[in-house]
């Protein structure tokens, strides 16, 4: 009976199976690039390069079809030519950042659902902005699983000045020139994994995978390595079990994950070990020192 | 050879000098107070120094020092004290000459960051995140990881600002220990019975430099009456520049 719930669908059926393996290589790559979205107060910035990215992905898309390469191009040429946009517009009129990529976002958001809707049908509309993880072909699970791999690598080669650029930037500037470079590099991984996260959530729940469980991580540990382990369990959990749901529910897939992301949130909020609501309201007794 | 000379350097913002025509030399292995009054650009000085600031004209020279020979510590260091990071993984930077991007941390080098964090007086710290410290004990961690620099010019932007006597003078062993050890140490300071007791030497800047030069001779009260009244002018509509060489002198 729980073997049926549980395990079944997945010795069953090949799409829950190639569904799985997608939604632990999207936890392994995005959630620890949320981790350090979250800490770097760019929570939002992911949310808005989520949408900005849309139009590139859509080209992408319409071009090629539901080619998950032809769609990371197009969605990485779409987040840097917005990035780099925002960028220059605040610095050079003085209109701050996250009201320039707001701009920017919506811009984007606009004119991608546009492309898609002038060429393609409301399937491919819906399918774009909230992605169907069990409709996954070999192919599409190789390029996720790639772009998993290479996000692990870039990060691995760039986590020492990106921590030590979020604790204190201008100690970075005084020792390292590494700062800069490491932070675009950073910029190129959430957008990689943003257009990774489109076939299994679609723009509008992709960056939930990321921030969500990293979100779940920050009231669970006050240590980086172990919040970054914690964040990619909770999100494979997520995705676990937002299939199982889907699949014994009817719910679709990508926001039954995100909905069990959530869930799992509001537990962290309330029973957190680190800041968590009851811990504040019953703390205990003051300890000696 | 200077570890430090100034050719009529220039360093402002937009194009308005905070420090103005300052020409010298620092000796190495001097103990430099840099003082003078709110807005007198000693700040802008030390970032300048430290290559975060580029000059608007004239030019410094470290005398071969790299960039990495410097060890800088900010005012108000722009730090994220809600960062989770350890005291010993943050002091650890400070061995980045050494380590790099990736060079690993073993255990010569960990024995030397749990003695630097001891020599603050930090013992037992290692493990607490940064966020839970307070000012006076962040302030012995940042002193921790200028120690691991292990640099040979010293530049400490107003290191005991709202710091108890006793850090203060935990922090000031530090840095005569520097001192006796030959490095070269500034210090932007307004402390002035600090800098008569412990500073051998004494720049009085007022965006000029007033008086430079041995601190007994320099800390005149007449020196500082006339920093005092340099105004903290800021005109916007102000003409370019072209006095040459206004106030200088070569110490």
């Amino acid at each position: 009976m729980l073997y049926d719930a549980l395990i079944g669908p997945f010795t069953e059926f090949e799409f829950m199976r190639r569904a799985l393996a997608a939604v632990i290589a999207l936890s392994l790559a995005g959630a620890p690039i949320g981790v350090f979205l979250m800490l770097r107060r760019m929570s939002l910035v992911g949310d808005a390069m989520a949408h900005a990215i849309l139009p590139g992905a859509a080209v992408g898309f319409l071009l090629s079809g539901l080619n998950l390469f032809a769609m990371t191009a197009g969605g990485l040429i779409a987040g840097f030519a917005v990035a780099i946009l925002a960028g220059l517009v605040a610095r050079s009129t003085g209109l701050k950042e996250d009201a320039s990529l707001a701009t920017f976002y919506l811009a984007s958001l606009a004119l991608g659902v546009t492309i898609v809707s002038i060429k393609g049908t409301n399937i491919d509309l819906l399918h774009v902005l909230f992605g169907n993880i069990l409709a996954m072909d070999d192919q599409t699970l190789l390029v996720v699983a790639f772009n998993a791999t290479v996000t692990l690598l870039v990060l691995a080669v760039i986590y020492r000045p990106l921590v030590i650029e979020s604790v204190d930037p201008l100690f970075l500037r005084t020792v390292s020139r590494a700062g800069g470079p490491a932070h675009l590099a950073f910029l190129a991984l959430v957008v990689i994994n943003l257009v990774n996260g489109f076939q299994a959530l679609g723009t509008l729940l992709a960056v939930g995978l990321m921030i969500l469980p990293a979100g779940i991580a920050r009231f669970w540990s006050r240590d980086l390595t172990v919040m970054i382990c914690i964040a990619v369990v909770a999100a494979a959990v997520s995705g676990y079990a937002g299939l199982v749901l889907s699949f014994q529910t009817r719910v679709p897939s990508g926001p039954a994950i995100i909905l069990v992301a959530s869930a799992l949130y509001t537990v962290s909020v309330l029973f957190g070990t680190v800041g968590g609501v009851v811990r504040q309201l019953f703390p205990g007794r003051h300890l000696e020192a | 050879m200077a570890a430090l000379h100034f050719h009529n350097v220039t360093l402002g913002y937009d194009r308005h000098p905070a420090v103005h025509h300052l020409n010298g030399e620092v000796a190495p292995g001097a103990l430099l107070a840099v003082i003078g009054p709110n807005g007198a650009g000693k700040s802008t000085l030390l970032r300048g120094i430290v290559g975060i600031l580029k000059p608007l004209d004239g030019s410094i020279h470290l005398g071969g020092l790299d960039s990495r020979d410097i060890a800088y510590l900010p005012q108000s260091a722009e730090i994220d004290r809600s960062f989770p990071i350890s005291v010993l993984d943050f002091v650890a930077t400070g061995l980045w000459r050494g380590t790099g991007l990736f060079g690993g941390i073993g255990k010569a080098a960990r024995e030397k960051i749990l003695r630097a964090i001891a020599s603050v007086g930090l013992n037992g710290f290692e493990n607490r995140p940064i966020g839970t410290l307070s000012g006076g004990q962040m302030q012995r961690v940042l002193f921790a990881r200028v120690l691991l620099q292990d640099a040979r010019l010293i530049v400490l932007d107003e290191p005991f600002n709202a710091i108890d006597s006793k850090t203060t003078a935990d922090l000031l062993a530090l840095v005569k220990h520097w001192h006796g050890e030959g490095r070269t140490v500034l210090a932007a300071l307004h402390d002035m019975e600090m800098v008569r007791t412990h500073f051998s030497e004494t720049l009085v800047l007022a965006r000029g430099p007033v008086a430079w030069g041995p601190t007994a001779e320099v800390l005149t009260p007449e020196n500082l009456m006339v920093a005092m009244r340099m105004c903290e002018a800021f005109d916007d509509s102000a003409a370019a520049c072209s006095a040459d060489d206004a106030r200088s002198r070569a110490a």
